[in-house]
């Protein structure tokens, strides 16, 4: 009952925010939606599944670039491709955004599949560093692909199908999604797989399929934040999708707490509002006691503080790997009571 | 005991050997478990017991030799595949999901039977709805059975050791096994739970209909429960039979005290 209450109270906001909110607002608010995909997609791997995945910008890339690919106009494709012309095959499509973003989804997964059937024999940091090294293997592919990517210039004026209702919509269904994933059968599979990889083999699971398809999902999910993510800034380029745009997200999913699919929502927010709100740190400042000329990236020390904060006293993040819900709202406001001892 | 027929035999090894490099953990192991028994296998520290519960559950694969469960070869078949024909086991080391609930951690062992694929999980449909409301309720069952139903919310690794030892049973006991092998279930226990240990077990092979195959490092736990023993001393069977014999046996006993 209240979880209506609160979303119809979300939609409300949401069309407020659309009619009301300035361009730079109402593009951080959407900005929140996609991170959202992309935090859960990666949630996904790290928390539900215990896999240590760092290639996430490379998906990423491979659906904002299809996507991008695909909704183009051939006189936008023109006036894009002045070096190269692209390939004829491609210059012709234009479909609608909808089939577009699902089938750079699909690609995405298709590529996570195969880059996925390989590297998942690895374990742990091994695996962290095979995916990061796909990651960039992708990023490179497609900055040298110049007939079919345009290389390093990228693409500029992609339409602008990004709206505030198209970018929350896909957010809260991937939530629903994880949500509904995470209470079935096969999401018990993934946390077990998680838990103990030798137990869930013994208990019947089949560990190498569960990883794989945690994978595929996931890239699936990656792709789609990507091909949003390209239709809101309208440009995109290779220098994107370098091995920071994972960290961001890597940011935000250790923040909101690994595996918990709440925390990466909220965590998605907080962050995405605050990597904009701190934007003043990194301009010239005028103390009283001293100035400072402009320090580009002072707001990652916000976020590397808060990081290390978090590392000290809440090493499960914002939600620890527990879920929202109205009791523990109430909880919070009727009394912390008996609490710590639960912690160790 | 050779007369009888074979068509019972559940599990068994023929020259079942396993090297790690220069070390043999298990050299031409040869085991013949029927149908309801319960089987001891034996031996000091590093014997190789649980090296040849890993091969015959495929977590490792044999050197040499075969494993056949009911006459078919299942050597080098991967780990959930064996599960899925009926072989199920257990962990010396407790190994719960220690993320989950007592009542989850017993539904992990029905996702094989839930057999559902991803979509139609996520999606709820109505094939899947009925078979994991049968997977809980038949999960309830169980736990009501070994007396954890009660916890059944509580999370696995939070309960006290021996009731943990149990649910590890009562997980492998929900992937509906034949076959039952259990690595030192009784570790880490004082006397009088092992022999309640031992009465449970005994109890869940008749209500179940298991054959079970377990491991023991304290020879006197499992006197009273084994129909058949087998004792390995350094990957070496040095003796097999029925417990009397064994006991008197003295090269189990030299291999347990030592000889001067």
């Amino acid at each position: 009952m209240l979880t209506i209450i609160a979303l119809a109270a979300f939609a409300a906001l949401a069309i407020i925010a659309n009619s009301f909110f300035d361009a730079f607002t109402l593009r951080v608010f959407n900005l929140c939606a996609i991170y959202i995909v992309l935090a859960l997609s990666l949630n996904l791997l790290n928390g539900f599944t215990g896999l240590f995945s760092l290639g996430h910008a490379g998906f990423m890339a491979v659906g904002a670039y299809v996507c991008a690919l695909l909704t183009m106009t051939p006189e936008l494709k023109d006036m894009n491709y002045f070096l190269t012309p692209i390939v004829p095959w491609l210059h012709n499509i234009t479909i609608p955004f909808l089939p577009a973003i699902l089938i750079a989804g699909l690609v995405s997964a298709f590529v996570g599949f195969l880059i996925g059937a390989p590297v998942l024999r690895l374990r742990d940091d091994y695996l962290a560093i095979a995916t990061l090294g796909f990651g960039e293997i992708i990023r490179v592919l497609i900055t040298n692909a110049q007939a079919i990517t345009n290389g390093a210039q990228g693409l500029k004026g992609l339409p602008r199908y990004s709206t505030t209702f198209s970018v929350w919509i896909t957010a809260g269904l991937v939530t629903l999604f994880m949500v509904l994933l995470m209470r079935s059968s096969y999401g018990r599979a993934m946390k077990a797989v998680r838990d103990d990889e030798l137990a869930a083999e013994a208990m019947g699971i089949n560990v190498f399929r569960v990883k794989v398809t945690s994978f595929t999902v996931s890239s699936f999910l990656a792709g789609v934040g990507g091909a949003l993510l390209g239709h809101m800034i309208t440009t995109i380029d290779p220098k994107m999708f370098t091995f920071m745009l994972t960290f961001n997200i890597l940011l935000i999913v250790v923040l909101g707490g690994i595996g918990s699919i709440s925390g990466s929502v909220i965590s998605a927010i907080v962050v995405t509002i605050l990597m904009e709100a701190l934007r003043f740190l990194d301009e010239p400042m005028n103390l009283i006691f001293f100035k400072t000329e402009g320090l580009p990236g002072l707001r990652m020390v916000v976020f590397s503080i808060l990081l290390m904060v978090m590392v000290i006293y809440r090493q499960r993040g914002l939600m620890g790997n527990k879920e929202f819900s109205w009791d523990m709202l109430q909880g919070l406001f009727v009394k912390k009571g008996r609490k710590g001892g639960d912690d160790v | 005991m050779m007369s009888e027929k074979t068509s019972d035999l559940m599990l068994s090894t023929s020259h079942l050997t396993m090297k790690f490099g220069g070390l043999t953990a298990v050299s031409d192991f040869n085991l013949e478990i029927r149908k309801n028994e319960i089987v001891g296998l034996i031996g000091p520290n590093g014997a190789g017991k649980t090296t040849a519960f890993n091969v015959i559950t495929g977590m490792y694969y044999p050197t040499e030799g075969k494993v056949l469960f009911k006459g078919r070869d299942i050597t080098g078949l991967k780990p959930h595949s064996i599960t899925a024909l009926g072989i199920a086991r257990t962990f010396q080391n407790i190994r719960l999901f220690k993320e989950m609930s007592v009542l989850e951690n017993v539904l992990v062992a029905c996702h094989m039977s839930i057999n559902t694929g991803l979509f139609g999980a996520t999606l709820h449909l109505p094939g899947y709805r009925s078979r994991e409301s049968e997977a809980r309720r038949f999960s309830m069952e169980l736990l009501e059975k070994v007396g954890l139903v009660h916890l059944a919310y509580e999370k696995g690794t939070s309960l006290p050791y021996g009731q943990q030892r149990r649910l590890e049973i009562v997980r492998a006991l929900a992937t509906k096994p034949k076959v039952l092998l259990l690595d030192e279930p009784a570790a880490g226990m004082n006397p009088q739970e092992s022999r309640e240990l031992m009465d449970f077990i005994r109890k869940i092979r008749d209500e179940f209909d298991l054959t079970i195959f377990l491991i023991e490092h304290h020879m006197q736990v499992v006197m009273g429960v084994c129909e058949h023993m087998y004792v390995l001393d350094y990957g070496v069977t040095i003796a097999h039979g029925d417990p009397a014999s064994i006991q008197k046996n003295p090269k189990v006993i030299e291999a347990y005290l030592g000889v001067d």
